[in-house]
């Protein structure tokens, strides 16, 4: 049933046939305007985190990973494996102050004043940093999301 | 978007209306239908019929706003209803119903408010895990099933306010506090508030006795100004105080929570200073004129009196020892009345609530609306930026509302059990205020500068309402233990006090063993040790539940050091 929602976005770049394995990766525009994605402020990164190239260009096996770390079957610590990875905007294996302040801004639209958005990211690695390195780990960020009440509830999308 | 103390206002009104709802169902259903189905009907009984004097303008629109007239000789109040014992084909006993529907709702509300504190102060008991507040409110505010675009600007818009509220609380937590400086700058500011309630107390006062010395001299000779002053002044300072406390409240520096709790409890004790002295001026007044009117019970002879001779003179002049002749039939609407105070002061209430209604849907539409409307359509052509500036959109005045909720609430509490109506017009004007408030609030009124989260229980909220509940519960319970009834109207006629109607019940209607052991049981001998023992219970359940939540607080702190502990390793 995927592989027809993800035929449908594109049907002339898409064969029927997958038995060859073709090449085929569909731009990042048309994975963001599906309408599971479209009002997500994390879509792009989403998108990124699963492609293979991490340009947002997905395969087939991107897209079907990525439905299937947001559905309701997958283990928790893998959706929050692949949590931390959207929030690390520059991919450098933590989150530092400023993917906090990019995440920050994109939940709110812009709406807080800079001061705000300053207190808020130190006020996140004071709670979450344990190893006091000023950044999140990998570790920091699992302790702290498995606790959470909302984690499972929101980080879903069922097929 | 407004924030959640906003919201915790409406989820109280709401709450407020299914209590209304209920009250409304107990009085209409075992009061009025029965009523207005099995008793006399209209006209039948000089109680029931309007009299002849007033009969041209009972029907006028101006008679039935003020509940004169046809409004008043009916089952909205309490003058209409016939002291039988039993109506009907079904014997519904209905003065017991009334006695006993009056007492039920007081006793109903009483329950449900102490119900709901309870509730709320086990779900505060309980508290939640703050460790990661921040943490979570980023990484998992969003919901990814969002699929459509109004959907995600609220959920944007309620993000955004929940930040905003987290950050208050911790600058509000993180503030450096001089502690000399901000002690005397409250009692500098208790001071002022003092000074004002004292001033406003007087001014009241010294109204009061003024217009009994124009009342003395005629109220012609003055204008509008002098013979309404009392009210204006009132209203006046209703209007003008509470924004003086705010200002005044701006020196004490407190989180904006518990400044609200001030600002409640400052305009609450005005409110009431300023009723109690009212009460009080009246009274006096009261007094000075009852030198010279004779006391209900000689009233009421001499209207006995003027009666006997009224009926003598249908018999053509001969006043007859015992009326063996027949009764002569005589139009109920011509016959004299007695005075009816039950009615007056049921009348009163229903007219202070319902003028109390208006006040509120002018003030919205005018101080919201139209300020709105002009602040949008003439910031165009006007000097300086109305829309930043003085005097803009105006914000949602949370204190002013809730008071105006309570105070009303109590007004119906006081007055149910003289006109059974109140909880009926009460019922049609929360449902109307509900929805023309929320409309106000989505479309002319802007979120506050600084929002702050609600305490999650309403307790505050309900503490003056039990408060205003027992307030409201003692003139009618006063009225009911030591004042006798009408003689000429209602269902309690005829008797020396109202709750004989218990007694007169359990005569006739229970077993006679029954009426034995009520006796017994009403022995003061048996009720002292009986509230003794209830004192003692509070007493010890209250020493057992502050022990729970220590022993609470104990387990919450291991368990965090526990988690601390086990990460570490």
């Amino acid at each position: 049933r995927l592989f027809y929602r993800y035929r449908d976005l594109a049907p002339q770049l898409v064969p029927l046939d997958y038995t060859d394995k073709p090449n085929v990766r569909l731009p990042y525009e048309l994975i963001g305007s599906m309408p599971e994605l479209k009002d997500n402020p994390f879509r792009q990164r989403i998108a990124e985190v699963f492609s293979e190239d991490g340009d947002g260009n997905m395969t087939l096996d991107d897209f079907l990973d990525m439905f299937s770390v947001l559905s309701e079957m997958a283990p928790r610590d893998l959706k929050a494996y692949y949590a931390f990875k959207i929030y690390d905007f520059n991919n450098d294996d933590y989150i530092c102050k400023s993917d906090l302040e990019k995440t920050v801004n994109k939940l709110t639209r812009n709406e807080l004043t800079p001061e705000e958005v300053s207190l808020v990211c130190d006020k996140v690695i004071y709670e979450a940093d344990v190893d006091n390195d000023g950044k999140l780990s990998l570790e920091d960020f699992q302790h702290m999301i498995v606790r959470a009440p909302d984690f499972l509830r929101y980080y879903l999308i069922p097929n | 978007h407004f924030g959640s103390s906003v919201a915790s206002y409406f989820i109280f009104l709401r709450w407020m209306y299914g209590i209304n709802m209920i009250l409304f169902g107990l009085t209409f259903g075992l009061v009025m239908v029965p009523e207005a189905l099995m008793g006399k009907p209209y006209g039948s009984l000089p109680r029931k019929t309007v009299p002849r004097a007033e009969e041209a303008s009972a029907m006028n629109f101006a008679t039935l706003w003020d509940f004169s007239g046809f409004a008043q000789y009916s089952v909205l109040f309490y003058g209409y209803y016939n002291n039988q014992r039993t109506i009907g084909w079904l014997k519904f006993r209905m003065p017991l119903s009334y006695f006993l529907v009056g007492v039920g709702t007081i006793g109903y509300s009483f329950m449900i408010v102490i119900r709901t504190m309870a509730r709320n102060a086990n779900e505060d008991g309980g508290g939640d895990d703050t460790s990661f507040n921040f943490s979570w409110k980023m990484f998992t505010s969003w919901d990814y099933l969002i699929g459509n675009p109004e959907t995600a600007d609220n959920k944007f818009a309620s993000i955004t306010t929940s930040f905003k509220e987290a950050i208050v609380e911790e600058q509000e937590s993180r503030k450096e506090e001089n502690i000399h400086l901000t002690r005397f700058l409250r009692v500098l500011a208790n001071f002022l508030a003092l000074c004002t309630l004292a001033g406003s107390g007087y001014l009241i006062f010294f109204v009061v006795r003024r217009s009994q010395k124009f009342a003395l001299e005629g109220l012609e000779n003055y204008g509008w100004w002098e013979r309404n002053e009392v009210n204006m002044v009132m209203s006046l300072l209703g209007m003008f105080c509470p924004t003086l406390f705010d200002v005044i409240s701006s020196l004490e520096n407190y989180h904006p929570r518990i400044a609200l709790r001030w600002q409640l409890g400052r305009i609450f004790a005005l409110f009431l200073g300023n009723l109690y002295t009212f009460i009080i001026a009246l009274m006096d007044e009261i007094n000075l004129k009852a030198r010279y009117l004779p006391p209900f019970a000689i009233l009421e002879k001499i209207v006995k009196y003027n009666m006997t001779i009224w009926e003598a003179s249908l018999y053509n002049g001969t006043i007859p020892e015992n009326s063996t002749a027949p009764p002569i039939q005589v139009d109920p609407a011509d016959v004299p009345r007695g005075p009816c105070w039950e009615t007056m002061v049921g009348q009163e209430f229903v007219r202070l609530t319902v003028s109390d209604t208006m006040t509120t849907y002018i003030t919205i539409l005018i101080g919201d609306f139209l300020r709105a409307v002009f602040v949008r359509f003439f910031n165009y052509c006007w000097c300086w930026d109305l829309e930043y500036g003085f005097p803009s959109y105006s914000e949602f005045d949370i204190s002013g509302n809730v008071l105006g909720l309570i105070f009303n609430q109590g007004m119906i509490w006081m007055g149910s059990f003289y006109a059974p109506c109140l909880p009926a017009i009460n019922v049609f004007r929360l449902h109307t205020s509900m929805y023309l408030q929320c409309w106000a609030v989505m479309c002319c009124n802007v979120p506050q500068e600084r929002v702050f989260k609600a305490s999650r229980s309403n307790n505050f909220y309900m503490a003056m309402l039990l408060f205003i509940l027992f307030l409201s519960t003692l003139p009618a319970v006063y009225t009911i233990v030591s004042i006798p009834p009408s003689f000429d109207c209602g269902p309690f006629s005829g008797k020396t006090r109202m709750f004989e109607v218990i007694s007169e019940t359990l005569e006739h209607d229970f077993p006679s063993w029954f009426g034995k052991v009520f006796g017994y049981a009403s022995n003061p001998g048996l009720i002292l040790p009986f509230i003794l023992l209830m004192v003692l219970s509070i007493y010890y359940l209250n020493a057992t539940s502050k022990s729970y939540k220590e022993a609470n607080l104990e387990l919450k702190k291991k368990l965090q050091s526990v988690r601390k502990r086990e990460l570490l390793i």
